[in-house]
């Protein structure tokens, strides 16, 4: 049984005109069907307006369906009274870490989750030592936050979501904004918590090299799942992943039209050392 | 025709506890119809720098010329300046206000002086040049999708036809076609419009992909200043300063030390690809 199943999923967005009567109607999430393991690392990647943030937000309830079912630990979504305790399951991080983080000091804003959740005083900052501890911050414990960098900033971000003890964690785009090291760091800290602490991630994003990892990927398209598999499954369809406007990691790229030129190698290849030991053998 | 940087140094909060050098005596020149990189971890400078282009903000020492004439004299027209070095911040939303599209990108030229008709004209050529669409110019720009308002906001920096355009991380959150298209697009104007084009980006792959020249910002400081196939060779350096190579580079350089003959200096797939197939050739491993 999956941490997060979706039945028949559909969202629609409304557009009111000043009278309150519907003007436009968009399907924004359309018929989703998921199931995703506890513990597992799952990518979603689609193009601009695929409905990849609509999906997502539905994992935690910021948005209920329009149709079809979502459950989160077999808590159906839709039920008001889960509706807590389906936020602490399923954390999400979003992409300007500017714009959610609130404290001012690191510790505090990693605090302020269980707090509201009405955590004994001195288990929260246990919570808060032990989540800084596994985003890599703790040296920043005492800092304040609107001096750290856009990686440090996510991380504190991913330490907050930590403190409330999820099983779940819900990325949207986090690295979009970030520098390469930034990035490095949000990425590792976010693997290292499904490795060791079994946090099942589901990860958003248009850095095709940051899902290559991933147990399994997610394409969007038009609201609509288009196509799931293995990151090797998926990347080695390179023509189809553009028509969806998306790509393939730049290793996977050059393999690809080295294949086409004729070289005898393998589609889907996805590390440099792939790439290395096919063509050094 | 060029933006000279004369020992250029900003400090912010200036002889307080707080003070921080965000610029440390920066000296570039850059010439007419470059296509220029700057690349940087967060709080290197760029944005510090890029903003001293067209006077938004005033240094705390040094001298910018613009034309060779110093933009911080006191009779210089920096409003002028300002229409002809135009700056796309890195959250177009924020740059959206008018209540449809083609009015937010008329409101540049219209300030400019520009009836609303001639304004239009120069909209909707500017739309045209960012390859947005007709059909939504009377949308909302709030309405619209993160790489749509990018084009809009893009956009409204050309209509007031700059002969300088600053880009602070245009792709950021795009997918990888508008990512794409946008950076095309710019290329484009770059050749059909002859404008000097200064991107600061995150995204080693892309600068490697376009520009002819780039600069790394470190700790406020210009550390290297070159085209970018020299500068992403001194990778490890790179990486020290929080910054990488384009993927590419790691491939040539794996693959040069397990013996086959690359170039490793290659930064793009295509580059990559002509030199692989050209070391596999002399090894005579390809298939033809």
């Amino acid at each position: 049984m999956g941490i997060i199943k979706a039945f028949k999923l559909g969202f629609d967005y409304f557009k009111y005109d000043e009278d309150g009567n519907v003007q436009e109607m968009q399907r924004a999430v359309d018929d989703i069907n998921l199931d995703i393991e506890a513990g597992s690392f799952v990518a979603i990647l689609g193009h601009n307006g695929s409905g990849k943030s609509t999906l997502a937000k539905q994992l935690n309830a910021l948005l209920l369906p329009s149709e079809g079912t979502i459950w989160v630990d077999d808590m159906d979504t839709s039920k008001e009274q889960e509706l807590w305790k389906i936020r602490q399951k399923a954390g999400m991080v979003f992409q300007n870490p500017d714009n959610q983080i609130i404290g001012t000091v690191v510790e505090e804003d990693v605090g302020f989750g269980p707090e509201n959740m009405g955590v004994p005083t001195e288990d929260i900052w246990k919570r808060v030592g032990d989540s800084l501890r596994k985003t890599g911050m703790t040296a920043y414990r005492h800092h304040s936050p609107n001096k750290l960098s856009g990686g440090q900033k996510q991380r504190v971000a991913i330490a907050g979501v930590m403190a409330m003890r999820p099983q779940c964690i819900v990325l949207d785009e986090p690295t979009a904004m970030l520098d390469p090291n930034g990035r490095h760091e949000v990425l590792e800290a976010v693997s290292e918590l499904n490795k060791k602490e079994n946090v099942t991630v589901i990860l958003i994003t248009h850095y095709m090299e940051e899902v290559i990892h991933a147990d399994k990927v997610y394409v969007m398209d038009s609201g609509k799942i288009v196509m799931q598999g293995t990151p090797r499954e998926i990347f080695s369809q390179v023509e189809r992943l553009k028509e969806y406007r998306l790509d393939v990691p730049q290793v996977t790229l050059l393999a690809h039209e080295l294949h086409e030129a004729g070289v005898d190698i393998p589609e889907g290849i996805l590390t440099t050392e792939e790439l290395v030991s096919a063509l050094c053998q | 025709m060029s933006i000279e940087l004369k020992n250029v140094t900003y400090t912010y909060s200036p002889e307080t506890a707080y003070e921080i050098h965000a610029l440390k005596n920066i000296n570039l020149v850059i010439p007419d119809g470059q296509f220029m990189g700057i690349i940087g971890h967060t709080g290197s400078g760029k944005s510090t720098l890029i903003q001293h282009f067209n006077a938004l903000i005033r240094p705390t020492s040094g001298t910018i010329l613009y034309n060779g004439e110093d933009i911080w004299e006191e009779k210089y027209d920096r409003r002028k300046l300002r229409s002809e070095v135009g700056l796309v911040f890195q959250y177009p939303e924020h740059q959206l206000f008018e209540s449809d599209v083609l009015s937010d990108v008329c409101f540049g030229p219209m300030n400019q002086g520009l009836s609303r008709e001639e304004a239009e004209k120069e909209a909707r050529k500017a739309l045209a040049h960012v390859g947005f669409k007709e059909e939504y110019f009377s949308k909302s720009p709030f309405e619209l999708s993160g790489g749509q308002k990018k084009r809009v906001a893009i956009a409204g920096v050309l209509a007031m036809n700059p002969k300088i355009l600053i880009l602070d991380e245009p792709t950021a959150g795009l997918d990888p076609k508008g990512r794409d298209d946008i950076l095309d697009q710019i290329q484009l104007l770059h050749k059909m419009r002859g404008i000097t084009i200064i991107l600061v980006s995150h995204s080693m792959e892309d600068i490697a992909k376009y520009v002819e020249r780039l600069v790394v910002m470190n700790h406020g400081e210009a550390v290297f200043d070159d085209t970018p196939r020299k500068v992403f060779s001194h990778y490890q350096e790179l990486e020290k300063m929080g910054l990488a190579a384009p993927q590419i580079t790691y491939i040539m350089h794996a693959l040069k030390e397990k013996g086959l003959d690359v170039d490793v200096n290659a930064i793009t797939v295509e580059e990559a690809k002509d030199s692989i197939l050209k070391a596999l050739k002399k090894g005579g491993k390809a298939d033809d």
